[in-house]
């Protein structure tokens, strides 16, 4: 039986709707949550069912998607429902659909299954290579190469095709990982890990704490305690998985950071997954570094260690493209690529989808203008929202990639616990209409913290938002007090920002002269 | 092949390589199975009419490509254009790029559920909320093992099965294949005695059985499942407390619709919800439809809580938005699908009269087949010894003589040797009739001995 590293929080929370029983605990190892007290009835209907199914591994109790539920019984709408929920929870990229428009009007072959003029609907409907089309394999390569500056390059044979890093992410686990075992993952992380990577596969996550005290950066002796709690907990150590961009942070990993982990997995003889989801969204004045750069620059190409270090990529977030479902999987061991391409049986890219895109990608004139485009657009709604944010009394997280921003409104709580949070959350929810996603869900240690996402909505939107939270903070005490002392507020803000600002830069290698 | 390899997990990690799951190194995978040989023996030298005349022709694919024209044709008439998103590319685009809600486009799911009951004559009822969408079949019935059993329990399957269930079942779940064993004694119909059989072989080996998984119309047989039986089966299930999982993806290319009852037909007429809610259908356009490509699978479950879970679940393998608006448009249509579905049953029953008559002038027997797009060949009088390896001889001999892949019965887990599935709809006539042209020439030689 396996129980996570953090104590269970469970809270009291008044009847309101769904969220009777709302619980902010990790999610749980299927062998536990079954000694949870059901009904009779309920459990007769269950024992009919896999364990799969009673336990809550997929992790839809968890207030992600909760604040999700409560968005669709309520969508803001700009004529038909100007007071519904503003939907902030959501990281989609829809700044830069109209450039995908136009070419798709420009070259219409590629979406009616043509090739100059003529009809391949036969090839495509019949083609269901679990290798995947070469042409795409090869332009999803380039792709990659292209958001990291051409520095390393990618082997299309070592692609392997997903649908969408859903799957991408849940079929490595399989391959590196299974009951007993467990992966460090540094929190806060993306809610959707805890049903990607354990749900099927049985695996454990034990998390790597991080802490605002250094704008949430990795450090030695937190992975070194996150090794040692694994071990207590009698888990197996298989990997580390990092999400590069970060999400929920919206910062990329530092060069410091990523020598550390090379450093750390292998002295351990461990795996790194590095999913690079948000690698196209890097928007701030550095360079993203991929692991595969430090890889290059530490001269562990073609070692053992290159062996170990895998990359998980999707064109959902830099494409904007969820709902076609393109995942992938980077790995330099022969063995999981060729277990990794049989196992994308259960999740094969659709043939129709992989011809559009392979022309898509293909056209290396619309993805230079797309990719330069696309992070201006990103910059300048970071910076809408930032500002914004402000002029509320928040400040943020110094973010450089991503679609959201991680949030402080710590100073919004009435205690420094989670139940605070939650209270704050769902005064933001249903008070002042904003879903947004708050730093439990995403197994922060410190509470206070909340994801705000700002590629998923129009300008207006975004500024209506900001509005309504910036009323809301004004009628709190806290907000009062700003009104009150506004100059002294704004320096003391403005102090807290450029400290957040000095750490990451103290804490960062990445001065300009380096590479 | 029995059951999956359980390797011990070393403590002694000697050359201190990090290693990979249990399941990353099986070999559950399925695929040193000589299904999947001869497949490679095409890829090394496939036949070409023009090119490669004496090429392999690979009759071990069940796929259905006698009715693309019909599929082009509609496609070009509602979308002269070609532009997939309305005129111009753009409109719809944009919602469809983010459309990626796990319970699926609704227009898609009621294009699905009509089609089925269209398939069906309208004998049975399905409710769109009621269908989970998953990429292919290969992934319904995965995920249907995931929620309906725990590593090292079993389910049961009539033989011969499809040789892909043994990954697709298996892998990745831990969870076993028990057989339930048929013979041409009574046309390789499921017994009652067969059923206890297998479940007790389960019980005595210390194994739950929670469900019981056919295929209707079958593959490799190319028969559809009796009523009577399919009623026998459900009767099983209800005594056992167990599942029942029907495969209904070859539904659409039954040769004469009136000879396909569909599980769905029985579950429709009973009131009893402890009954219907261990019926669970996949289904899958890859088949009936010809598009493999697209994957485009559906779990239909008469079970709330697995519908609720099937469609998380389904979060690991979605269909992509872009073919479900493209299908959906397609599939709403009951004008053209009335008219596909009869016109691609009257191709296939000709490719099947075709393939059994040619068969026959060179003196041999199938098993009396009525859907699928294969027919299951009885080659056992030219065994030289009824073994596997006889089997697998014989195989070898038609693949390097004839070079003709077809699929031997025992990657099938056929009990009784020398079956063979030999594949129909994936050529030409023209490729067919030198398929059948082959085996009269090889057949004359062995006669002259």
């Amino acid at each position: 039986m396996f129980l996570l590293a953090s104590p269970t929080t469970s809270h009291s929370i008044p009847t309101k709707t769904l969220i009777q029983d709302l619980s902010l605990s990790f999610s749980l190892s299927p062998h536990y949550s079954s000694l949870r007290p059901k009904s009779l009835d309920f459990k007769k209907k269950m024992k009919q069912l896999s364990t799969k199914v009673t336990s809550n591994g997929h992790g839809q109790d968890s207030s992600y998607f909760l604040g999700w539920e409560e968005y669709e019984k309520n969508p803001y709408d700009e004529i038909k429902n100007p007071n519904g929920m503003i939907q902030m929870g959501l990281a989609e990229n829809q700044l830069c659909f109209d450039l995908i428009e136009s070419w798709l009007a420009k070259n219409p072959d590629a979406a009616s299954l043509k090739r100059n003029g003529q009809s391949i609907f036969r090839e495509l409907a019949l083609f269901q290579d679990y290798h995947g089309m070469p042409e795409f394999k090869k332009a999803m390569a380039e792709f990659m190469e292209e958001i990291r500056g051409n520095r390393v390059t990618f082997d299309p044979k070592k692609i392997v095709l997903a649908a969408g890093s859903t799957s991408a992410n849940e079929t490595l686990m399989f391959c590196l990982a299974e009951p007993g075992d467990a992966f460090l993952l540094p929190t806060p992380y993306y809610p959707g890990f805890d049903r990607d990577l354990k749900w099927r596969t049985g695996a454990e996550i034990v998390p790597i704490h991080c802490s605002s005290s250094n704008g949430f950066q990795i450090t030695e002796s937190a992975l070194q305690q996150a090794y040692q709690q694994a071990q207590k907990l009698d888990l197996k150590v298989k990997g580390v998985l990092v999400t590069n961009p970060s999400n929920p942070l919206g910062t990329a990993l530092t060069r410091r950071e990523l020598n550390l982990l090379v450093d750390f997995i292998t002295s351990k003889n461990i795996h790194l997954i590095s999913d690079e989801i948000y690698s196209g969204t890097m928007f701030g004045f550095e360079q993203f570094i991929s692991v595969m750069d430090v890889l290059k620059d530490k001269k562990l190409e073609n070692t053992d260690v290159s062996k170990r270090v895998h990359v998980v990529y999707s064109l959902s977030k830099d494409l904007g493209l969820p709902g076609f479902r393109v995942g992938a999987i980077y790995s330099n061991d022969e063995m999981i690529v060729s277990a990794a391409t049989k196992m994308s049986s259960f999740g094969l890219v659709s043939s129709q989808t992989q011809y559009l895109l392979s022309a898509l990608l293909s056209d290396k004139k619309f993805t230079s203008q797309y990719l330069e485009e696309n992070q201006k657009r990103l910059k300048s709604r970071q910076k809408r929202l930032v500002s914004g944010l402000e002029s509320a009394g928040i400040t943020c997280l110094r973010s450089n990639a991503g679609l959201f921003c991680w949030v402080d409104m710590r100073h919004l709580l009435d205690t420094n616990t989670f139940e605070a949070e939650l209270d704050l959350w769902k005064k933001i929810v249903y008070n002042v209409k904003l879903n947004i996603s708050p730093g439990s869900s995403c197994h922060c240690t410190e509470p206070g913290w909340f994801r705000v996402c700002f590629a998923n909505m129009s300008e207006d939107t975004l500024d209506l938002a900001l509005k309504r939270l910036k009323t809301f903070v004004e009628s709190t005490d806290c907000g009062r007090m700003i009104s009150r002392s506004s100059h002294e507020r704004l320096k003391s803000l403005r102090k807290k920002t450029v400290s957040n600002w000095v750490f990451r830069v103290s804490w960062s290698d990445r001065v300009p002269d380096e590479r | 092949m029995g059951l999956p390899l359980m390797m011990e997990r070393s403590s002694n990690n000697n050359n201190n390589v990090v290693e990979l799951s249990r399941v990353a190194v099986s070999d559950t995978h399925g695929e040193d199975s000589p299904y999947f040989a001869g497949w490679k023996a095409y890829d090394e030298n496939p036949y070409d009419e023009s090119h490669n005349p004496s090429g392999v022709i690979q009759m071990g694919l069940a796929e259905n490509q006698v009715s693309f024209d019909l599929l082009e044709s509609y496609l070009e008439k509602k979308n002269p254009e070609g532009s997939m998103w309305g005129s111009k590319g753009a409109p719809g685009f944009r919602e469809n790029a983010l459309f990626q809600d796990y319970h699926g486009l609704k227009t898609f799911r009621q294009a699905m559920a009509s089609f089925m009951e269209q398939i069906r004559g309208g004998k049975a009822r399905f409710d769109p909320d009621r269908i989970v969408l998953t990429a292919g079949a290969t992934a319904a019935n995965e995920l249907l093992t995931f929620i309906l059993a725990d590593p090292n329990d079993a389910l049961l399957v009539p033989t011969p099965y499809y040789p892909g269930f043994d990954r697709d079942l298996r892998w990745r779940t831990g969870v076993r294949i028990v057989p339930i064993h048929c013979d041409s004694s009574n046309h390789f119909q499921i017994t009652p005695e067969a059923l206890e059989s297998a479940y007790q072989t389960a019980r005595d080996a210390n194994i739950r059985v929670r469900g019981v998984l056919i295929t209707n119309p079958s593959n490799p047989l190319g028969a559809t499942v009796q009523k009577k039986v399919l009623e026998n089966l459900l009767d099983f299930c209800v005594r056992k407390n167990i599942h029942l999982v029907a495969d209904e993806i070859y539904s659409g290319s039954v040769f004469h619709a009136s000879e396909f009852t569909s599980v769905a037909e029985i579950v429709e007429i009973i009131d009893d919800v402890t009954v219907k809610e261990r019926v669970h259908i996949v289904y899958s356009l890859s088949k009936d439809l010809g598009l493999p490509g697209f994957r485009v699978g559906t779990i239909y479950s008469y079970n709330d809580n697995v519908v609720r879970t099937a469609r998380r679940m389904s979060s690991f393998t979605l269909v992509s938005s872009q073919t479900q608006h493209m299908l959906a448009a397609m599939l709403s249509d009951e004008e053209f699908t009335e008219k596909y579905i009869r016109i691609n049953r009257e191709r296939l029953r000709r490719r099947y009269e075709t393939i059994v008559e040619g068969l026959k002038k060179a003196g041999i027997e199938c098993l009396k087949g009525n859907a699928g797009l294969f027919c299951w060949m009885n080659l056992g009088f030219l065994l030289d010894k009824k073994t596997k390896e006889g089997e697998l001889e014989l195989w070898d001999v038609i693949l390097k003589e004839l070079k003709l892949n077809i699929s031997p019965g025992t990657s099938c887990h056929c009990s009784e040797f020398g079956w063979f599935r030999v594949c129909f709809a994936n050529m030409s006539e023209k490729t067919l009739e030198i398929a059948l042209t082959r085996i009269h020439e090889f057949m004359d030689r062995r006669k002259r001995f």
